[in-house]
């Protein structure tokens, strides 16, 4: 099990969650491909996540996306069996989440996989430091061992001095530290976030958003992290899944979503994204033309786009897109204006 | 959680009586802990006497009550329980003594004869009739009225807002021995049982009556103080003979004159000694109980003072009582 | 779109009254026709009854040799009994000095000096009162009561809030329960148990488990569910979660169970004395049959300053924060308290000096021997013209109707207010009554409760538009309606019979008083609780104050008002049987006569059972209220 040639952290496979009753007869027959409203007028049943099938990498932080009832919650839920999957297949680090015992899948929660919520999901009766050390209490954990651990947890999310006070006496912003706290304490391989930060004022959540990347700098854990933020999910996702009606529509880089949506969903979604903060020179530079001149200046392919203009009017020469040191194409002062103005012609590349 | 309960329950149970199953008489509630009224001089056993809800009896117990207390340093409970409920006590433990019993046959075979945990234990002195009374004014006004076969002729007379278009038959606690239902429909009577609820109903319905001229056919019995403040004419309903009155639901003659008697538990009898002594000697006349009995309800005593009154007036015949 | 939708296939559009309006003038036109026929008229010694009367000799005879009462109901009552003996034993071995020390140093660590010091008047209060035997006797039984109930109750409740299938079976028992007037617990309990304390201690418990399974169930459900995820993803057991996440956040919930448990139980301990349960319920029965308000007043007083001192106690529980420390200082005075309440048992007597008491029975049998004979034309007037102008008609009508078109009328009611369901549960609720042979006197008293409730109705809506309109008037009234609350039913009947006699308008008197309170407080919350834009918008189109009131105010609060209506009514039911204590007749009198004579136990039992039936089906007449805000907007969608 745990020698598995994939060596991914996170693996599934045609995962799929009907509510209601009746969910594996739906599974059966024909039903499961009836969009969610037929489906749920024929059956009463709904579908929240519906053949989803992905892998997260150790050490990425991988995004799903999707606007309030996309199944995404679901989907989380579904990776440590907190709700039941109908049918597919999780692997956590190469074991068979689905088939795991009630003790072996408090040993994997216990253990590999912690989460963040929304809500927080603090118990108010708790100090800080006892609501941190809390995975640690029903492990087991002498009392001063796990409030040793805590302690040390609260100064890495900044939360010194906070350990005797009670959660209604922080801030939103200070609780959800404490809920990042108390998911880390436990030491686990992989975390996940449900939506951690949507409960916060926006200064906040960047804030926030700047502890999680700094975190994920510093302690290096897998983490899937659900939002329907588009601008968190480009701004931490190094993958990102975008879900619509409980299925996966688009799964990518930001690049690639940004550049080359898959359907018109996710380019509607991204419209309003602004293309030459997220896109690099790689998506806009084209093969140089004969008459080119290639002394111009050079700038590696992963250039956003935003920070190639500034280079592009000291110079009238077309920039060289420079990749793994060979040349990936050239970019002149007209791509770039055309780009900018929304006029995209190398975007059919799209389907490459 | 319940099943540890049940298993707690049991367990105790067991402890409690062996192996042999739970009786009813096993009950604990019997022994229930000396209040101690004066915490010098340890109790010589606590004697429980029913409280029936008519002031004469009361009277008696009160009277009996203070005797255990004072001359022989027993702790008394007056529990409040009607009538019948009271010969379910002595089953159950929360009754010795009934003080002052109205006849009964039924429940002396079933609890004397049958269950075997109640005995006779000698007369009061006092003689009870229960029947039905008018005020003297209306006798005055209407000579033939006492006579039962023309209580029709008069219902319109005794009709108020709670018994509609028939005449009123007013009756007291429910729990009194009754037999009104079936005389009304034995003799055809145009009348209907309104029940006042207590024998204070009865009492100020029948001053009342009597000092504001309203017309008033109510249940009553003798002994009663009231008699010797209110005159009331009793109304002559079929004369008793022996065993009319056999079938409850054929009576249709009026109540025999009964000599009162007092119950006690069989466990009382057995292990009493002489608080059971003074219950069985206790016997006084209808002059003593209305004595007391009128100390209660107009002079404003409670029953401890009206018996200390008494006591105190009658020497001789409470002596008579103690055991030696 | 309405009600006319029915006739609208006819082509042409009836007026709305038309089909209520033809419905009346059916069933007059029925009642007039049919009137005396198909009358179910009562009969004492009806089949049903003597069948239940057998039953009862029966088992009296084999109570001491059937299996099942010999190894499992006598076991019960055996340790229930010993339960009891031992609340008592040790509330006598405390004391006055002990009781009263150890319950002010409760209260004071429960809710500081202020329920401290009430916790040690109150207990004083029952010497003072000259009630320290019956008080301590009450308050022995009320705690094996509450503490029965609650070792049944919150597991119970605990489970139904963690499983909503458990919530599901556990609400329909529940919801008949509490409808079910108190009086009629007490007949199969005396068949069973026997009577004596056991048996009332069991039917005080099982009249006060309700609200403990409720809001524990409540309490546990409302957790916050992201909390108790929280703690399952960290990989808690079930049990963890249990006792880290869902007892710990569902505390001061809980400790309101705890509360209206001890109110329940303090109601219905007095009931109780009527199946010879000792306390102070004897004391106001005793008071009730010698028609003695002097007895009773102290009684209840004793009542009403228990339930308000566990009250209050409880709820301070109830309201503490639990991070807050108790102080040093409160900790000491509690402990001198208990210390010095222990320290003076050997020193004081065991039971209060009869000294320090007061006794008020004269005194306040005279102040109602002057009621009675100043206001008696008053008095009488109130009672003749209610009696003759709505009570007989109305009993008379009911009695009088074909069986077949009342319970036609109850199903066509039920139907328009509450839906077909309920209507079908009514109509069976009503046919039961009149196979068990209590048709007449349920007819009574319906006729007594109809009365009752149009007259709560009445008092309920003006004092509760009152309040909602003039917040000042609410101020004076709100702590009132607290405290009338707070009361256990019985003690309504005092000024009740104080006033009136035994008559069938003295339980009306009663059971309006005791349900005003919360009618008021319903309609004021449902007034108050339309939206303030609504009102804004209707003042700014130049409402009057009495437009607002009829157009907006009164028909936006219809769902409040209804549930109003629906409380009212079972309240009223059950204080009207109750009122059989005090001349309502019909069913509560047969439930009483069936505990004071054997041969009527069937009737009595039967009667019970028949409140039972009524209970639940005036509950489901009404209940539409609770569930939809409008009758026409079903029909609409």
């Amino acid at each position: 099990m745990g020698d598995s040639p994939d060596s991914a952290a996170i693996t599934v496979e045609g995962l799929w969650k009907i509510f209601g009753s009746g969910a594996q007869k739906v599974l059966a027959g024909d039903d499961r491909n009836l969009d969610p409203v037929a489906l749920r007028e024929k059956t009463g049943c709904t579908a929240a996540v519906r053949d989803v099938s992905f892998e997260v990498r150790p050490g990425e932080v991988f995004v799903v996306m999707g606007l309030s009832g996309s199944g995404k919650s679901t989907l989380v839920r579904c990776l440590t069996r907190l709700i039941e999957p109908s049918a597919g297949e999780v692997r956590i680090d190469g074991e068979d989440v689905r088939a795991a015992s009630p003790a072996r899948l408090r040993e994997i929660r216990r253990h590999q996989v912690s989460m963040v919520f929304q809500h927080f999901g603090l118990l108010p009766h708790r100090k800080v430091i006892d609501n941190v050390a809390y995975g640690l209490e029903i492990q087991g954990v002498p009392r001063q061992e796990r409030h040793a651990r805590a302690a040390e947890i609260l100064s890495l999310v900044g939360l010194d001095g906070y350990a005797g006070s009670f959660p209604d006496q922080l801030s939103g912003g200070m609780q959800q530290r404490v809920g990042l706290a108390r998911a880390l304490a436990v030491d686990p391989q992989v975390m996940l976030f449900d939506e951690p930060f949507s409960a916060l004022d926006p200064l906040i959540r960047r804030d926030m958003q700047a502890e999680v990347i700094r975190l994920h700098r510093e302690v290096g854990k897998t983490m899937v992290f659900i939002t329907h933020d588009l601008s968190e999910a480009l701004k931490l996702g190094e993958r990102i899944a975008i879900m619509r009606a409980g299925a996966i529509v688009q799964l990518g880089t930001a690049e690639e979503l940004v550049g080359a949506p898959a359907d018109d969903y996710v380019a509607d979604f991204v419209r309003d994204v602004p293309r030459s903060h997220v896109l690099t020179l790689r998506w806009i530079c084209r093969a140089p033309e004969p008459g080119d001149p290639l002394d111009g200046p050079e700038l590696p392919a992963a250039t956003p786009v935003k920070d190639a203009v500034a280079v592009a009017s000291a110079s009238s020469l077309p920039i060289k897109v420079v990749a793994d040191g060979e040349l990936a194409g050239v970019v002149d002062r007209d791509d770039l204006l055309a780009f900018l103005a929304g006029q995209d012609p190398h975007s059919v590349r799209a389907n490459a | 959680m319940k099943i540890r309960l049940l298993a707690g329950i049991l367990v105790l149970g067991l402890s409690a009586v062996g192996c042999g199953g739970a009786t009813v008489d096993t009950s604990t509630t019997s022994s229930a802990p000396a209040a101690g009224s004066s915490a010098s001089a340890e109790p010589a056993g606590t004697v429980k006497i029913a409280i029936n809800p008519w002031v004469g009896y009361e009277a008696s117990a009160h009277v009996v009550a203070y005797l255990l207390r004072n001359e022989l340093g027993y702790n008394v409970e007056l529990p409040e329980i009607k009538e019948q409920l009271s010969w379910e006590g002595f089953e159950t433990g929360d009754v010795d003594v009934i003080i002052e019993n109205w006849g009964h046959p039924d429940l002396k075979e079933q609890f004397i004869e049958q269950k075997k945990v109640a005995v006779e234990a000698g007369s009061t002195g006092n003689k009870g009739v229960i029947g039905w009374y008018i005020p003297k004014w209306m006798a005055d006004e209407h000579p033939d009225i006492t006579d039962s076969k023309n209580l029709n002729k008069y219902a319109d007379l005794f009709k108020t807002s709670e018994s509609g278009d028939k005449g009123q038959l007013l009756f007291g606690d429910p729990s009194y021995v009754s037999n009104e239902e079936a005389l009304i429909k034995n003799l055809k009577l145009n009348y209907k049982v309104v029940v006042g609820g207590s024998e204070a109903a009865l009492i100020k319905s029948a001053q009342q009556a009597q000092a504001q001229k309203k017309p008033l056919l109510f249940y009553f019995w003798d002994p009663h103080w009231l008699f010797s403040q209110t005159e009331l004419i009793r109304v002559n309903l079929p004369p008793y003979t022996e065993g009319c009155d056999a079938d409850p639901k054929k009576v249709a003659c009026d109540y025999p004159e009964m000599d009162l008697d007092k119950i006690v538990s069989k466990k009382f009898a057995d292990t009493g000694g002489k608080a059971y002594e003074l219950v069985k000697n206790f016997n006084w006349t209808n002059e003593d109980q209305n004595a007391v009995a009128d100390d209660m309800t107009n002079k404003g005593m409670s029953g401890e003072e009206a018996a200390k009154k008494w006591v105190e007036a009658n020497t001789a015949k409470w002596q008579a009582w103690i055991p030696k | 779109m309405s009600s006319t939708t029915v006739s609208a296939s006819s082509g042409f559009r009836l007026p709305r009254w038309a089909i209520p309006a033809g419905a009346t003038i059916g069933f007059v036109a029925a009642y007039v026709i049919f009137r005396g026929t198909a009358t179910l008229p009562h009969d004492d010694e009806a089949p049903q009854f003597l069948a239940v009367t057998d039953l009862r000799e029966w088992i009296d005879d084999h109570r001491n040799d059937n299996p099942f009462f010999l190894y499992f109901l006598n076991y019960i009552r055996l340790g229930v009994g010993a339960l009891h003996t031992l609340f008592q034993t040790v509330l006598y071995a405390l004391g006055w000095p002990g009781i009263t020390g150890v319950m002010g140093a409760l209260a004071w660590l429960a809710g500081g000096w202020r329920t401290g010091l009430l916790a040690l008047a109150g207990v004083s209060a029952f010497g003072v009162l000259g009630l320290w035997q019956s008080s301590v006797d009450t308050l022995a039984l009320v705690g094996v009561a509450v503490l029965l109930s609650l070792v049944i109750g919150i597991p119970v409740g605990v489970w139904a809030g963690l499983s909503a299938r458990v919530r599901r079976t556990v609400t329909p028992v529940l919801d008949v329960m509490q409808i079910m007037p108190t009086f009629a617990y007490l007949a199969p309990l005396a068949l069973f148990f026997h009577i004596g304390a056991p048996a009332g201690a069991i039917a005080t418990m099982i009249y006060a488990i309700p609200p403990a399974i409720r809001i524990t169930a409540l309490a546990v459900a409302q957790v916050s569910p992201t909390a108790v995820e929280a703690s399952t993803s960290l990989g808690a057991t079930r049990w963890q979660t249990l006792f880290k996440v869902h007892l710990p956040l569902a505390r001061s919930t809980m400790a309101l169970a705890v509360n209206q448990t001890i109110m329940m139980a303090l109601s219905m301990v007095v009931i109780a004395n009527l199946i010879s349960a000792p306390g102070l319920g004897g004391d106001i029965i005793r008071g009730l049959s010698r028609a003695q308000v002097g007895i009773m007043l102290p009684a209840g007083v004793a009542i009403v300053v228990m339930a308000v001192v566990l009250d209050r106690m409880t709820l301070a529980t109830a309201r503490k924060d639990p991070r807050a420390r108790t102080r040093r200082t409160d900790l000491a005075v509690a402990g001198a308290l208990a210390a010095a309440g222990l320290a003076l048992i050997p020193v004081l007597p065991a039971v209060w000096p009869e000294n320090v008491t007061i006794d008020v029975v004269a005194p306040v049998n005279d102040a109602v021997r002057w009621a009675e004979e100043n206001w008696y034309a008053v008095t009488t007037g109130i009672k003749d013209v209610t009696t003759y102008a709505l009570l007989n008609p109305l009993e008379s009508l009911l009695t009088s109707a074909p069986w077949w078109l009342v319970a036609l009328a109850a199903l066509i009611l039920a139907w328009r207010v509450s839906g077909v369901r309920a209507a079908l549960t009514a109509l069976a609720c009503l046919l039961a009554i009149a196979l068990l042979g209590v048709w007449e006197h349920t007819m009574q008293t319906l006729t007594t409760v109809t009365v009752a409730v149009l007259v709560t109705l009445v008092i309920g809506l003006l004092l509760g538009v009152a309040a909602a309109r003039a917040p000042r008037f609410s101020a004076i009234q709100r702590p009132l309606l607290d405290a009338a609350q707070t009361m256990p039913a019985f003690v309504y009947l005092l000024p009740a019979l104080a006033l009136f006699g035994t008559t069938r308008f003295t339980a009306i008197f009663a059971s309006v008083i005791y349900a005003v309170p919360p009618v008021v407080r319903l309609v004021e919350d449902g007034i108050k609780g339309v939206p303030p834009t609504v009102v804004e918008a209707a003042v700014a189109a130049g409402s009057t104050p009495g437009q607002l009131l009829w157009k907006v105010q009164l028909p936006m609060a219809r769902r409040a008002i209804l549930l109003a209506a629906n409380q009212g009514i079972v309240m009223t039911l059950a204080m009207v049987v109750i009122g059989g204590l005090v001349g309502a007749g019909a069913l509560g009198y047969d439930v009483v006569s069936g505990f004071s004579q054997r041969t009527d136990f069937g009737m009595g039992f039967v009667a019970g059972v028949a409140t039972v039936l009524l209970g639940v089906m005036l509950d489901r007449i009404t209940q539409g209220a609770d569930r939809r805000t409008s009758p026409r907007k079903r029909k609409m969608s």
